[in-house]
């Protein structure tokens, strides 16, 4: 197997005084996508922020390119390449549409994406570029968020709940530009509630519960059963 | 013709209550920080100016040339190495410790420049009138002067929506978490508004203390007006911020006109007016 990109090792991950990770471990290779399942406090979000730079961590425990990155600022941890799609989307409201994007690229990190190849993955952005974002319907909020994210041209992508409160027809659309995505080389960490969409998206999966590794394998060779058993601990 | 006058010099004055106005609205826009000790600061700049034209044998406006970078980087030391430490969820830690800046400030300066009152001579143009009517005569300087605050106003609405800078000014404004994923750190961008606004601080110190004498203790009197005109023209918006300067300023005329003792009495009256018709200010921008 190749050096990961991406290797969470024995990762403790805390929200003040509440422990959220307990020596969680994940690799993620280059131009790999691999989803995060697990239900409503089992640690998913905390692993990206522990990875995004928005948590503390060691330094040892989070290895990025096989540089130690765990502790570091959010903004440095940008600068090596890592992006994150925070749920909720976060976009900028006294911003407008390309504006939230060309912020997205203000490292100016060389790469496939650009402000016209975003419009042409999303024309419907393209259409509102001029907009607040605020204007924007929930997919396309995801859009935005997902081309500004992009528009850093990182090595490694992070999603924190793409499908979260949208209708099942917008999550689909969103994730057909998946393998648009995959396809410029770019490594993808899905955090999912939508199980069914996750495993379709990814070639590896990891189940949290309880903020540990329950459960880890290839997508296509887990069960039903054995991701019903990781993903509610019965 | 003598209340276009009285007016007209109210409008003038009141550009460079828009300058105390607009650095004081950039810092809160940006950081929700109330610098208590932005009027000190003004007048910091005022005694730099003094310092650098005697030093120097310059001329006040030509000394701008030098106290404008210098308060950039006091602002931009400052914002670093303390106000940052003091940012978070609670307004209280900034507001306390710019207010024991403002202490220090004036006491520095009245330990090094005595309690006199001290004024920059500028040469003819202070004495210099232009006719803009018949019997309506203004002064080059005010003139100036409303030139420049119109120009600072200007550039800094130029700087906020036009430019990458002001586009990090508004993400980290909006929300400083995310726009550290974007690469932006907050440290630096909150000392770049810092600088910014000291920058302007700057501007309006010296024509301060080219227009009226001035001493230690006149910063407090200068946040005052430069709140009163934020709140007036309202919050966030820029151009209000210059409206709200000149309303002020032309309060100020009309009461100084019918008694000179009711100058500041009058401003203060216009700013409650309309804080008790409009709270929201004449020209509030809605933030999301």
């Amino acid at each position: 197997m190749p050096e990961p990109l991406l290797a969470v090792r024995r990762l403790d991950a805390f929200y003040g005084d509440i422990q959220a990770l307990f020596g969680v471990g994940m690799d993620v290779t280059a131009g790999e996508a691999v989803a995060v399942i697990g239900a409503n406090g089992a640690g998913k979000s905390a692993l990206l922020k522990s990875i995004a730079g928005l948590l503390q961590a060691p330094p040892a425990a989070i290895l990025f390119a096989g540089e130690p990155i765990g502790g570091m600022p959010a903004y440095a941890v940008a600068a090596r390449g890592i992006a994150l799609v925070p749920e909720g989307r976060g976009l900028f409201a006294s911003l407008t549409v390309e504006e939230n994007l060309l912020i997205g690229g203000q490292l100016k990190r060389p790469g496939p994406w650009t402000l016209p190849r975003i419009y042409d993955l999303f024309p419907a952005l393209a259409e509102r570029r001029r907009l607040p974002s605020t204007a924007l319907s929930g997919g396309q909020q995801q859009m935005a968020a997902l081309g500004r994210a992009l528009m850093a041209n990182p090595r490694l992508l992070l999603c924190d709940e793409l499908s979260l409160g949208l209708a099942p027809i917008v999550v689909r659309d969103i994730y057909a530009r998946l393998p648009a995505i995959l396809g410029e080389g770019v490594s993808v960490v899905l955090v999912e509630q939508d199980i069914v969409q996750a495993l379709r998206a990814a070639q590896r999966v990891y189940c949290l519960q309880e903020g540990r590794v329950a459960l880890a394998g290839a997508a296509k060779d887990l069960t039903r059963e054995q991701i019903a058993a990781a993903y509610f601990g019965v | 013709m003598e209340w276009v006058n009285v007016i007209l010099q109210g409008v003038l004055v009141g550009g460079l209550y828009a300058m105390f106005a607009a650095g004081l609205s950039l810092i809160f826009g940006v950081m929700r920080l109330v610098n208590i000790a932005h009027g000190d600061l003004i007048v910091l700049a005022a005694y730099l100016a003094l310092v650098t034209t005697e030093t120097l044998g310059i001329g006040p406006l030509t000394a701008l040339v030098i106290v404008v970078p210098v308060m950039a980087l006091i602002g931009y030391a400052l914002q670093r190495l303390v106000l940052n430490r003091t940012l978070g969820d609670d307004l209280l830690p900034p507001l306390l410790v710019t207010f024991g800046l403002s202490v220090i400030i004036q006491n520095g300066l009245l330990e090094l420049f005595t309690a006199d009152s001290q004024k920059l001579q500028a040469g003819a143009i202070e004495v210099a009138t232009v006719p803009l009517a018949s019997g309506v005569y203004v002064g080059v300087l005010p003139l100036v002067q409303f030139a420049v605050a119109v120009a600072v106003i200007a550039a800094l609405q130029f700087i906020f929506y036009r430019t990458p800078l002001g586009r990090a000014f508004r993400a980290t404004a909006d929300d400083a978490q995310v726009a550290q994923l974007m690469g932006l750190d907050n440290r630096h961008v909150f000392a770049l508004a810092m600088a910014l606004s000291l920058a302007m601080v700057a501007i309006a110190g010296v024509f301060l203390a080219v227009r009226a004498n001035f001493d230690p203790s006149q910063g407090p009197s200068r946040l005052i007006f430069g709140f009163e005109a934020v709140i007036i023209g309202g919050l966030g918006s820029l151009w209000g911020t210059l409206a709200g300067g000149l309303i002020l300023g032309v309060a100020q005329a009309i009461g100084a006109h019918l008694s000179p003792g009711w100058q500041i009495l009058a401003g203060h009256i216009a700013f409650l007016i309309i804080l008790a018709v409009r709270p929201e200010g004449l020209f509030p921008k809605v933030r999301a």
